[in-house]
């Protein structure tokens, strides 16, 4: 709309939570974009942590402590919930593209599901490893 | 692009409050969005009170109640009064949605009503579809023929006219394209649900002969693909009707003709 001046019109409050009820269907979907952009920093993490293993003792053992540490067990906890939410979110996208599943109540299902889904699947990630 | 916040000549301040009905034992609390373009003052919220034991069921009986009792200067988009225009259509206890068709029974607590979001205010709780109808017209909303006309009219199979079922009684009312997080950031550029779905419209209809240009059409990384299936245009529609599942209907069909 920018390209038509009509005044100084105001722009109607839109943002979830204060002015849109946050549903099901949005916070699934924008879950979706913040874990895949939560698992990129996760990538780069694990670059630093592979090129700190070939480069020098003293630096890998910077960046191996940071990991090894309560507070880098909880971020690769939480990228480990991330990734598997992820993962989730694309095999729900892939559903739909194929045209299944695309009525309200299934995908809202299928979203719950991902939140619980991604929520087992990092407890049997832990167990595991 | 993606926007978190409103800018400075759309901050929303506290606003006037109402006096209450007197000896009125049922009341209840209404949180409208004002904003009027001859004061040169930002939107702000006003509040009014309500006697619900004289007020008619559905958020619209309120909102003429208001205007006609107690503030005559609140302004909304009104005709039909039984959802069948799209007129009054609005945010209202934080959904999109006509407030002829949706009751107060339905909103626990207060009643909060703003503008259809992320649209530029005409006055109140109006907002300007001018760009909405424009979209809306570029896909070709009508009967595209290449065969010669034929003696009587256009036939149609009872199967082929059943796909055009839970598409053709949208009533665009554009709850759905603002209700749409993809909308709201790219709505210059990305048609929106209610333009696609009426896309899917005549692209499915078995008498329409434009079917590869429309796709064509279509065929951009904007105007269709930001639609990226958040379902939030199926969850709001008042007429119960599914956008997301015609786009994607669109998308297949943009696939199919590729391979």
């Amino acid at each position: 709309m920018a390209d038509v001046n009509r005044g100084n019109r105001p722009l109607s409050p839109f943002m979830i939570g204060p002015y849109y009820r946050p549903q099901m269907t949005s916070i699934s979907s924008i879950m979706v974009r913040i874990t895949g952009i939560a698992t990129l920093l996760l990538a780069l993490l694990v670059v630093w942590w592979l090129l700190a293993a070939a480069t020098s003792e003293a630096g890998f053992a910077v960046i191996d402590g940071l990991l090894r540490s309560w507070f880098g067990t909880l971020v690769l906890l939480g990228a480990t919930w991330a990734l598997w939410y992820h993962m989730l979110g694309r095999l729900r996208h892939v559903i739909w593209d194929f045209g299944y599943c695309l009525d309200v109540p299934v995908s809202e299902k299928l979203g719950l599901g991902m939140f619980i889904g991604a929520t087992v699947l990092t407890i049997l990630t832990v167990l595991v490893v | 692009m993606v926007q978190f916040s409103l800018p400075k000549n759309s901050k929303i301040t506290t606003g006037k409050t109402w006096p209450k009905p007197e000896g009125a034992s049922n009341v209840r609390k209404f949180k409208i969005y004002r904003w009027n373009p001859d004061d040169g003052k930002n939107p702000q919220v006003d509040t009014y009170f309500l006697d619900m034991d004289s007020c008619g069921p559905m958020v619209l009986d309120a909102l003429i109640k208001i205007k006609n009792e107690i503030d005559p200067t609140l302004t909304f988009r009104r005709s039909c009064r039984e959802g069948i225009c799209g007129s009054c259509a609005m945010n209202i206890d934080g959904i999109n949605t006509l407030a002829c068709i949706y009751g107060m029974d339905e909103i626990k607590g207060d009643v909060a009503i703003y503008p259809l979001p992320h649209m530029p205010v005409v006055k109140d709780l109006i907002p300007d579809l001018t760009h909405f109808y424009a979209q809306h017209a570029s896909i070709m909303p009508w009967l595209e023929t290449k065969t010669n006309r034929p003696a009587k009219e256009w036939k149609q199979s009872i199967e082929d006219r059943k796909k055009l079922d839970g598409l053709y009684e949208c009533v665009m009312c554009a709850s759905c394209s603002t209700s749409c997080p993809s909308y709201w950031w790219n709505g210059d550029r990305y048609l929106g649900p209610a333009a696609l779905l009426h896309a899917y419209r005549w692209i499915i209809d078995s008498r329409d002969e434009a079917t590869g240009e429309r796709l064509d059409n279509l065929e951009d990384p904007f105007k269709l693909y930001r639609c990226h299936t958040i379902m939030n245009c199926a969850k709001t529609c008042p007429k119960g009707l599914n956008p997301a599942k015609a786009i994607a209907h669109i998308k297949q069909m943009m696939v199919e003709r590729a391979v």
